[in-house]
Parts: structure tokens; sequence; C-alpha cells
């Protein structure tokens, strides 16, 4: 399964430093997580990784299982494995749910993409032939956004903010998919500034102004997480000392 | 198996209609090929009276006081050949309290020089149901000229219904221009989906006349343009009664070198009516699009999909 190495990656966006010199060895097969305050770049991270548009004029260079992505188109990367589910899904007027998930499926039959559903906790008959509109709440819609993620079975996925918009009966369905994943050996990053989130992770990655200022055990970065991100609300860089300590 | 029979046998394969709706006695069907009715089977309470023309058919379609019929009528008007003029002038009157929907199949799919003119007048009287369903079957060649125009006329409490939808093959020319005037507690929805390629030009022009109090209404136009295709919509509303409501939607995919403009017309002329509109113009939305890629689709089969769902 995948590897990923972001290796000095630096981003401008309207000419102003997001991303400043990032390195990070992603282990395959892992839970990692992206964590930090809104602002921090997280987002702008994964993005950068998945080849969007307006994020691809990074320097550095992004291997995955070895190889560069840098010349990559967004389809590209996605057949060579990887994926993005976004913090707000999009909405599609009259593409229905079932043509939505076929479409990242591939190959795969209908029964498939049924299993699919039912796990994150649709009821296939209720929602296939619905359209993908903005007649769904954004948590179903959120759901079926991460079912298109199981159905494409893919090597490494990118979850923005995979707690937006869900509700709390949801959002445990949600971590038994995280956790499902990684039983598949999936690589999983999670772009997160949520304490229940991070959690999830293995590994953590701590994003604070563009710069990772400190990574290790998900254990190890919650209590500078949880004591000094969440009340700073990304105002304070953190000093030299306090990125040693991981105070 | 006559000759008619055959024509008509052979316009059902073009339609995506089981051929059994030419032999199925509880289905209704007209089937009119350029100015000759091929086959026809009506049922009690549905009265159709034709009258073939040099260059078309007049049909006279009278549905009885309280009669429902069940399952849809299929019309069929359509020209095999590469080039005519077809013109049918269609008169509907849909009586008190009854209740029909038409599926109406207009099969051109040779057409390298034809035109298609529909002339209608329909009446949907108090408390009747209406709904019309007219799908475009075209060919590759783009040589088809369609101008439909219809004038609709609803009773009190009277439900009208059309969807005009052209998907398959080339669009040609299209000039579609219908009105609707709704009496009290009225119901009208209009819709037009068109996918238009090449050099393909599309003008529609649907105008609700909300007349009676409580009437309501819907104008609805998607249109996907490719190529250097073009489109011009004119959708207007007017309200002039007292809690009429209504609301104009239209909603344009822009691709390539293709052109759209739509002008979404509101009024309201009393101070208890409300109508709404909106109306969006332009590419492929880039989440849409991003998503679909980062699933593994190339660009264009993520566009396709977005378009196909967009005149779903």
């Amino acid at each position: 399964m995948g590897r990923l190495e972001l290796q000095k990656i630096s981003l401008k966006l309207n000419g102003k430093p997001i991303l400043k010199n990032i390195n990070i060895d992603f282990w395959e097969g892992y839970i990692h997580a992206i964590v930090g305050p809104n602002g921090a770049g997280k987002s702008t991270l994964a993005f950068t990784i998945m080849g969007l548009e307006g994020y691809r004029s990074f320097e550095g260079d992004i291997l995955f299982k070895g190889l560069s992505l840098k010349d990559l188109s967004i389809d590209e990367r996605a057949k060579r494995g990887i994926t993005l589910a976004w913090q707000e899904p999009a909405r599609y007027e009259g593409l229905r749910i079932k043509d939505f998930l076929a479409s990242a499926a591939r190959e795969k039959s209908e029964k498939n993409i049924s299993d699919t559903l039912i796990k994150v906790g649709m009821e296939p008959t209720e929602y296939l032939k619905r359209a993908l509109d903005k007649t769904l709440s954004g948590g179903e819609r959120k759901k079926i956004e991460i079912a298109s993620i199981l159905v494409m079975e893919p090597e490494l996925v990118l979850l923005d903010e995979p707690d937006s918009g869900i509700d709390i009966e949801s959002l445990e369905k949600i971590f038994e998919i995280i956790q499902l994943l990684k039983k598949k050996k999936t690589t999983v990053i999670l772009i997160t500034h949520s304490l229940a989130v991070l959690k999830q992770a293995d590994h953590a990655f701590l994003m604070c102004h563009g710069d990772i200022i400190d990574k290790g055990e998900t254990k190890k970065i919650i209590p500078y997480f949880e004591n000094k991100c969440i009340p700073c609300g990304h105002k304070n860089f953190p000093n030299q000392e306090e990125r040693k300590n991981g105070e | 198996m006559g000759n008619d029979q055959k024509l008509a046998r052979d316009l059902v394969k073009t339609t995506e209609v089981e051929e059994n709706i030419l032999t199925n006695k509880e289905i209704a069907h007209l089937f009119i090929h350029h100015n000759k009715v091929l086959t026809s089977h009506l049922l009690p309470g549905l009265d159709v009276k034709t009258e073939e023309r040099k260059d078309g058919v007049k049909v006279d379609i009278v549905l009885k006081e309280n009669t429902v019929i069940k399952r849809p009528v299929h019309l069929c008007f359509g020209m095999l050949p590469k080039e005519g003029v077809q013109r049918i002038i269609l008169r509907a009157d849909i009586k008190r309290n009854s209740k029909i929907s038409v599926l109406a199949h207009c099969a051109f799919p040779n057409a390298v020089n034809v035109k298609h003119i529909m002339d209608g007048k329909i009446k949907v009287r108090e408390e009747a149901e209406y709904s019309y369903f007219e799908r475009h079957i075209h060919g590759k060649e783009g040589g088809v000229k369609v101008y439909p125009k219809a004038l609709i006329e609803l009773g009190r409490g009277a439900k009208f219904k059309t969807e005009f939808e052209l998907l398959k093959g080339r669009v040609g020319l299209i000039d579609i221009d219908y009105q609707t005037t709704c009496g009290e507690k009225s119901v009208m929805e209009m819709n037009a989906r068109i996918n238009g390629t090449g050099d393909d030009v599309i003008k529609i022009k649907e105008s609700g006349f909300l007349q009676g109090e409580y009437s309501r209404g819907v104008l609805t136009s998607r249109v996907a343009l490719r190529d250097r295709a073009r489109a011009e919509i004119y959708n207007k509303m007017t309200a002039t009664a007292a809690y009429a409501r209504g609301h104009v939607d239209c909603k344009e995919i822009v691709q390539d070198k293709g052109f759209a403009s739509a002008i979404p017309v509101v009024e309201v002329k009393h101070p208890k009516a409300h109508v709404t509109h909106e109306a969006a113009i332009g590419s492929v939305d880039t989440k849409q699009l991003q998503t679909l890629m980062s699933r593994g689709l190339s660009e264009d089969e993520a566009v396709e999909l977005i378009i196909q769902g967009l005149l779903s």
C-alpha cells in the first residue's frame, strides 16, 4: 500500500506563503492526522497532495510509492490510488447517488455499491435513486462522500474534517469506517482541528502557520494541541522551547 | 404486415419504447408519419379525430368529462426520410375532472433537411389534469428544424405539466414558444431539457400567466452547450392575482465555444402575488469536477456525468 513523502513543500497563494518547507513521511497503512487550528494550512496541504486547481505550483516534491506526483493531474493521482474527501462535499443537480458511487466504483457490482451504503448507515432502497443535490442534508452528503471513498478502495485517502456537519451517531459510523480503512491497509490522512477525530489517529503532525511544529504518536501530540492550540485559536506562534518540549 | 404497420414499427424502434405499445389494448396510441396516420388505438372517453393535409396532420383530441386514462397515451410524430416538412396542428380539450398523460415521441433519426412544426392549442378544463412529455429523437446530422408552439389554458383547479426533452442526437435548430394561462387554483409546470452540440441553435420562450387567485406555476430550463452550440432562453412569469405563486429557474452549462444567454423575467401586478427566479450560466462547477476526478474519472468523463445529471 501507499507510502507518501512530502519533500520540502512550500506554496504561496496570492503571494502569501501558506505552506513552509514541509517534510512529512506518511507511513503506509497507518492513520495519520494533520492537526491544527483553522487557517493553519491543513486543507491547503491536502489539496496540494491531491493536485487541485490552484494548488499545483508548489516547490519541493511529493512522492507516492517512490514516484513523483508533481506533474500528474487529479485523475492521474486518483488512478495511482490517492483520493480526497471534501470537508463540504459537492452537490450535483440530477445526478443519482447510484451513478455517483458507480463512477468511483468503476467495474464493481451494484451489490458492492449497496453494501457500501449500508456500511455508512444508509438504506440503499431509500437513497440509491435519489439525486445528490440540495434535498440531502450536509450529513447525508458527507456519508455518501465517505461511501464513494470506500467503494473506490484507494491506497491513500485524505479526509478533510471528516466530522464536519455530522451528528454524534453518524460520527461513530465515520470512526468505524476510518478503522475499517486501516484494516484494509489503506493509508489514512485525517485533516482536523477536532480532538475527537485526532484520537482516531496513530500518528499526528501538528501544524501552525503553514509549518509542521511537532510530530509523533497521537498521545504525545494531544496534550500540546489540547492545552495550547485550542485556546490559542492560531493567534500566537509557539516558541522554540515549547516546540522542543511539546508542552 | 401492411406498409403502414411496418412504418409504425420502424418508428417505434427509434423511440426506446417497447414495441407492444402498438398491440396492447390497454394503451392508446396514435402514430403519424409525415402527413399520414399510420395506426391508432383509442380508449373509451378518448376521442381523436385526424385530418391528413398536404404537409402534415390536424389532430383533435377530446377527453370526455370524468374520464381517467390510466396508462400514458403514446403519440408519435416522425419522419424517416432525410428531407421534408411535417406540420402538426394539435387541438386538445381535456374536459372537466378528467385525467390523461401523454408521451409524445418525435422521431427524425435520418434528417438532413427536415422541418417539424407543431401548432398546439390546449384547454385543460376545471379540475382536469394533463401531462405532456415530449421526447425528441434526432439523428447525428443536425438537419432538423423544430418549431413547437403551444397556447395552453387552464381552468379552475386544473393541473398541467409539460416536459420537453432533446438529449439524443443533434438538436439542429429548435425554437420553442409555449404560453400557459392559469385560472384560479390551477397548477402549471413547464420544463425543457436540451443537450446542444456542434453548431446547434436552441431558442426557448416559455411564458406563464398566473391570472387566477392561488394559481401556481414553475418554468424550468436545463441546457448543456458544447462545441459551438448556442442558446437563448427567455422565460417569463407574470402574476396578476392574489396569492399567485410562481418561480422561474434557468440553468445552463457552457463548455468549449458554446454560448448561452438567459433572460428570466418576473412580473407581479398584484400586491399579494409572489414570483421568484434563479438563473445560472457557466462552466461545470469546479468542486463537482474535481471530486469526480479525484475518484479516477478523466475530465471529459466527469463533465459528461455532470451534464447527464443536470439534464436527467
